[in-house]
């Protein structure tokens, strides 16, 4: 297999409050072979709300984004479902209509960008699948995870709306997604199956309607806990922020103490590929996830 | 390829008046490659139980009567084939109702609540018609296909039962009642825009509650995309000066802010921003639980102190933000 290379968008959350989710991924990479080069000229990709404000101005900083991952001339990957689909949203609005591409890159020749629709974006979570290959990964598994029931947690930004992942992005079925099962199945964990794996953790209305997104994450956790996951897990660091940080305000509202640590999928590889505790990065949970690399 | 197919059906089954609790039960059938969902409901009616209830009229996609759930998707059963459904999810099909606790009989629901919020946006032209008009009142085709697709809309119901929002705050309107808000918003012809707009902006009944999970996307058998003329109604919003400063206003336009500073979002600055400093009580104790993880720094979120990491070519960005924004709060 030749060499994968990819272009990082890394998001916001991977530089500020989820550090663990960044380093993980550079961990997987190292001892995968995939060379990554950070984007470190990106910017925000507006995580659906920039884009209710000022649609345009959010298709102008996509895009920007996506030019930088074109002079490379590399596949531009992904590290949470969010920045997935807005610059995959970005990147079919302008490969479709060409008035639109035309008058963003108006924009862009301003500071002397040009965007061509060249690249490709995907989620890591579809590279390591896809095109890395789960058998390759099964060969390189040094720590099984066979002591944990993983239940997996897709997030809504990387199945739905599924037109939009169907080319370049797992194309899963959103009504019964199979990646990360089948990622959990190679790295000798059990994956839980329970019905709110494809379900939404409520992140996006935190401030606005509280209790909704309580109510959401805590739907999915419990149903979780009650299908005996030990642990879940999920490609999108605002479903990770969710259920990791608000597990007690969750669990008030359901009505239920709440105790489940929930990882980055990256970390959970790099779990299994034997990666140190410094690299994974557990001591960044809020609910202790430590223990699991004991 | 054989062109039939063994399948086993479980069928949700309860009846309001005389069942204390749902129950499920099975029935198995050869099902050939041309037939639909709504033939499947039919067998199960005509060959095994004549009590199987469902609603159904038109079987042609345009009364939206019956709309129901096969393994969870949203399904408009006179326009799903069932072999493709087969296909997604082996050989085992769960029917239900669109929602379970809205149950009358089988598969059919009281949609009240459904009707109620269509009814809450006054989803018509609001016009003041002279009965003896001059010359007709014409309409170009740019306007009209900025409301084409949402007027497809056949009232099934589909994206207002998968909506998660929904379920969980029954005053939200839902994507139905929001899709038809933007279907007659745009209208150039309607005069009650401003008041459906209003309506729309309301926290906890307007469109700042939909989570952006794209079920109703997903979910509409006509291919509407409510959740892009959610979207598109945030906008008009903003366009048109009715948002108002609130914690979801401030939120969404805070973007702009941060990413100007920063190009990246600083995490702490947008609640303090979104909540004012006033509002920041709420989100003291996870603030310190994530600062004991790691996860922030004690000084992120104080004005005096920026030690948010930086998008190289910052200059870029904010010269594009300067250049591209299109309206402010």
């Amino acid at each position: 297999m030749s060499k994968l290379k990819y272009a990082l968008f890394t998001g916001c959350t991977a530089k500020q409050s989820t550090p663990e989710l960044l380093s993980s991924t550079l961990a997987v990479a190292e001892k995968l072979g995939i060379e990554i080069t950070i984007l470190e000229e990106a910017s925000c990709c507006g995580a659906s709300h920039l884009q209710d404000f000022d649609e345009f101005l959010a298709h102008v900083l996509n895009a920007r984004n996506i030019c930088y991952a074109e002079k490379l001339g590399l596949t531009m990957i992904t590290i949470c479902n969010t920045c997935q689909l807005n610059s995959a949203m970005t990147k079919h609005a302008l490969d479709t209509d060409p008035k639109l591409k035309a008058r963003v890159n108006e924009k862009l020749a301003e500071v002397g960008l040009e965007y061509k629709g060249t690249s490709e974006i995907k989620h890591f979570l579809y590279c390591l699948i896809d095109e890395y290959g789960l058998e390759n990964i099964k060969d390189k598994v040094e720590v099984p995870l066979s002591h944990l029931n993983i239940a997996p947690f897709y997030g809504c930004h990387n199945i739905r709306p599924s037109e939009l992942h169907h080319t370049s992005n797992g194309g899963e079925n959103p009504y019964n997604p199979t990646s990360l099962d089948r990622l959990i199945d190679a790295l000798e964990g059990h994956p839980v199956d329970y019905d709110h794996k494809n379900k939404c953790c409520g992140f996006h209305v935190e401030l606005q309607a509280n209790h909704t997104s309580e109510v959401l994450a805590g739907n999915a956790m419990v149903d979780a806990i009650d299908n005996n996951a030990d642990i879940m897990v999920t490609p999108c660091p605002l479903c990770h922020l969710k259920m990791d940080t608000y597990q007690d305000d969750v669990g008030k509202v359901i009505g239920r103490d709440i105790e489940l640590p929930v990882l980055h999928m990256p970390q959970m590889v790099a779990l299994a590929l034997g990666c140190t505790p410094k690299e994974i990065g557990l001591n960044f949970h809020v609910q202790k996830a430590t223990h699991l690399t004991a | 390829m054989s062109n039939t197919r063994k399948v086993t059906i479980k069928a949700f089954r309860f009846n309001a008046e005389t069942d204390y609790l749902p129950y499920y039960k099975h029935y198995e059938m050869e099902v050939g490659k041309d037939e639909l969902i709504l033939d499947l409901l039919n067998r199960i009616k005509w060959e095994h139980d004549g009590s199987f209830s469902y609603r159904r009229s038109c079987r042609h996609g345009i009364c939206g009567a019956c709309a129901i759930k096969v393994n969870g998707k949203a399904t408009l059963a006179c326009k799903q084939n069932a072999m493709e459904l087969l296909d997604l999810f082996d050989n085992e099909l769960v029917f239900e109702p669109s929602s379970k606790k809205r149950v009358v009989k089988d598969m059919i629901i009281d949609k009240k609540d459904f009707w109620d919020k269509h009814a809450a946006v006054q989803p018509y032209v609001v016009a003041d018609i002279d009965p003896h008009p001059k010359h007709e009142t014409k309409q170009s085709i740019e306007e009209f296909n900025k409301f084409l697709d949402s007027d497809l809309c056949i009232q099934c119901g589909a994206c207002h039962y998968s909506c998660p929002s929904l379920e969980a705050n029954p005053d939200y309107l839902g994507p139905a009642a929001l899709n038809a808000a933007y279907r007659f918003t745009i209208d150039p012809r309607d005069h009650a825009g401003r008041e459906r707009l209003e309506l729309t902006a309301e926290p906890g009944i307007g469109v700042w509650d939909c989570v952006k999970c794209f079920e109703c996307a997903e979910a509409c058998p006509k291919d509407i995309n409510p959740i892009e003329k959610i979207t598109k109604l945030h906008n008009m919003q903003f366009e048109q000066d009715v948002a108002v400063p609130n914690v979801a206003t401030r939120h969404a336009e805070g973007f702009v802010r941060s990413i100007k500073k920063h190009g990246f979002l600083d995490e702490a600055d947008i609640v303090v921003y979104s909540e004012g400093y006033l509002g920041m009580y709420k989100h003291l104790k996870t603030a310190m639980k994530m600062m004991k993880a790691g996860k922030i720094h004690w000084n992120d979120g104080l004005p005096w102190v920026d030690n948010v990491p930086k998008s190289k070519n910052l200059d870029e960005i904010q010269k594009l933000i300067k250049i591209s924004q299109t309206h402010k709060l």
